[in-house]
């Protein structure tokens, strides 16, 4: 039926086949839509979200998807800037995902400022000393890098390349993608450090706040670090699901090699530079607010534990087998230790925005609790279906992996 | 948001925060002008067509 629009010499499901795998990520879009509906219409009462728990669910989804999308931006500086030519073989699929976390956190935001037909007050009455306004800022930026670094992909549709104009316009676009690429690297390195750096000025809670270089706290080049650790992984174990799922082979090993070892490198040096970070907080912010380390775990159910999986489990064991070359080129050890780190991420994330709010800084408050409702789920999973969509879509109709034919003939 | 907004002040932190995004979304424009008009010349038949 969708055969003439299908890449050259590739195999794929057919049709039915597809449609019935699309059904769960329509599902899940369906209860996103439904919850997004809720949220506008009835207000922000539809969430658990209060004066205490401004950021909730949504910017743990927003922050974890961005932070994993780091793979666009950094395998593009790789590949475009850097010169690392196997990377070549992956960089769309890093695109592709770059495009659905950033629009998809986008879209997640657009709900969560409760009121997106005034979204527009955050640029034009820029507060320049926020750092929520530079990650604003660059943001949206970037979203146009990554969908000017998506239209190449798109025009390279079977048919859509028919067309004389567009088949030159793309090409053309990818004549000057490292002009993009390094536009791209700038805007990236801005909004990840300014997401930590936002999180490192906050120095009436000291569980989040930081020292630091100048205007920046650590917080700002930890996170630019943890981003540009975890991105190529997440790039890793999408590749791997895809092969796993179609049954083939789509990136030649030196690519998923290279980026491994990349990604244990940077996540090593992070992993080093955390430890300072954690040691320099302990002996320094918290004695100064009056506080010790073992203060912050005196009620709700976050405790030590939380830092001893993020940094032990979710750190340091990923990077020792990223880092041991036989364990990285066993494909169960790497899927692994893939998914540790990207839990780490998650984790770090999570213990920044939720744990922060969630722990007492007055001897007169409480701990506070937070669960997020229905609505609040369905928004954030349907990130997770849009994703699963447009990338099921990509690669049906997209050669998304430039070595495909290769590594899988078909006999015609 | 731009020096025509009332909110604008001429002072150094918006010279540096603008200024930059000023730079960026001039090379993202910029980059787009030239792909469009190369197209466009390509279209014509002004100039010819790379192929990779």
């Amino acid at each position: 039926m969708d055969s003439p629009l299908l890449p050259h010499g590739v195999k794929r499901c057919s049709p039915w086949v597809f449609f019935f795998w699309t059904l769960p990520w329509l599902a899940l879009l369906a209860w996103g839509g439904l919850s997004a509906f809720l949220c506008l219409w009835k207000g922000l009462n539809q969430t658990n979200m209060s004066n205490v728990f401004a950021f909730a669910l949504w910017i743990v989804f927003d922050l974890a998807v961005i932070a994993l999308g780091a793979g666009a931006f950094f395998t593009g500086f790789l590949t475009y800037i850097i010169g690392k030519k196997e990377l070549k073989n992956v960089i769309n699929t890093a695109v592709i995902i770059g495009f659905i976390c950033y629009s998809g956190a986008m879209a997640m935001l657009g709900i969560d400022i409760g009121q997106p037909i005034r979204g527009w007050f955050i640029f034009w009455h820029a507060n320049i000393h926020s750092m929520l306004v530079e990650v604003s800022f660059c943001i949206t930026c970037y979203l146009v890098v990554l969908l000017i670094e998506f239209i190449p992909i798109i025009l390279e549709n079977r048919k859509l390349e028919e067309i004389k104009e567009l088949r030159m316009f793309g090409h053309n676009l990818h004549e000057v993608m490292a002009m993009f690429a390094a536009t791209g690297t700038f805007l990236s390195f801005f909004h990840q450090g300014s997401l930590g750096g936002m999180f490192g000025v906050m120095y009436a809670r000291p569980f989040a706040a930081r020292e630091g270089f100048y205007i920046w706290p650590w917080t700002f080049f930890l996170f630019v670090l943890s981003a540009i650790a975890a991105g190529p992984c997440f790039t890793i174990l999408c590749t791997k699901l895809t092969e796993f799922l179609t049954r083939k082979k789509l990136v030649p090993d030196n690519a998923i090699q290279l980026l491994a070892k990349i990604s244990a490198w940077l996540l090593s040096i992070y992993l080093v530079l955390k430890i300072f970070d954690y040691l320099g907080w302990m002996y320094g912010v918290v004695p100064r607010a009056g506080l010790t380390f073992m203060d912050f775990f005196k009620e709700g159910p976050y405790g030590v534990w939380l830092i001893v999986l993020e940094m032990i489990f979710c750190g340091i064991l990923p990077a020792v087998i990223l880092m041991t070359p036989a364990a990285r080129k066993s494909q169960p050890w790497l899927i692994f230790a893939c998914l540790l780190n990207c839990t780490g991420i998650v984790l770090n994330r999570f213990l920044f925005i939720v744990v922060t709010l969630a722990i007492p800084v007055m001897p007169f408050d409480r701990f506070w609790s937070y669960l997020p409702t229905w609505q609040e789920w369905g928004i954030g999973l349907a990130v997770v279906g849009y994703g699963f969509l447009l990338f099921s879509l990509a690669y049906r109709y997209l050669p998304v992996f430039p070595k495909e034919r290769e590594l899988n003939p078909v006999a015609e | 948001m731009t020096p025509l907004s009332f909110e604008w002040q001429w002072n150094i932190e918006y010279g540096i925060f603008f200024g930059l995004l000023y730079v960026a979304l001039g090379i993202i424009g910029a980059g787009l002008t030239v792909v469009f008009i190369k197209t466009v010349l390509q279209a014509l038949g002004f100039m010819r067509e790379r192929h990779f």
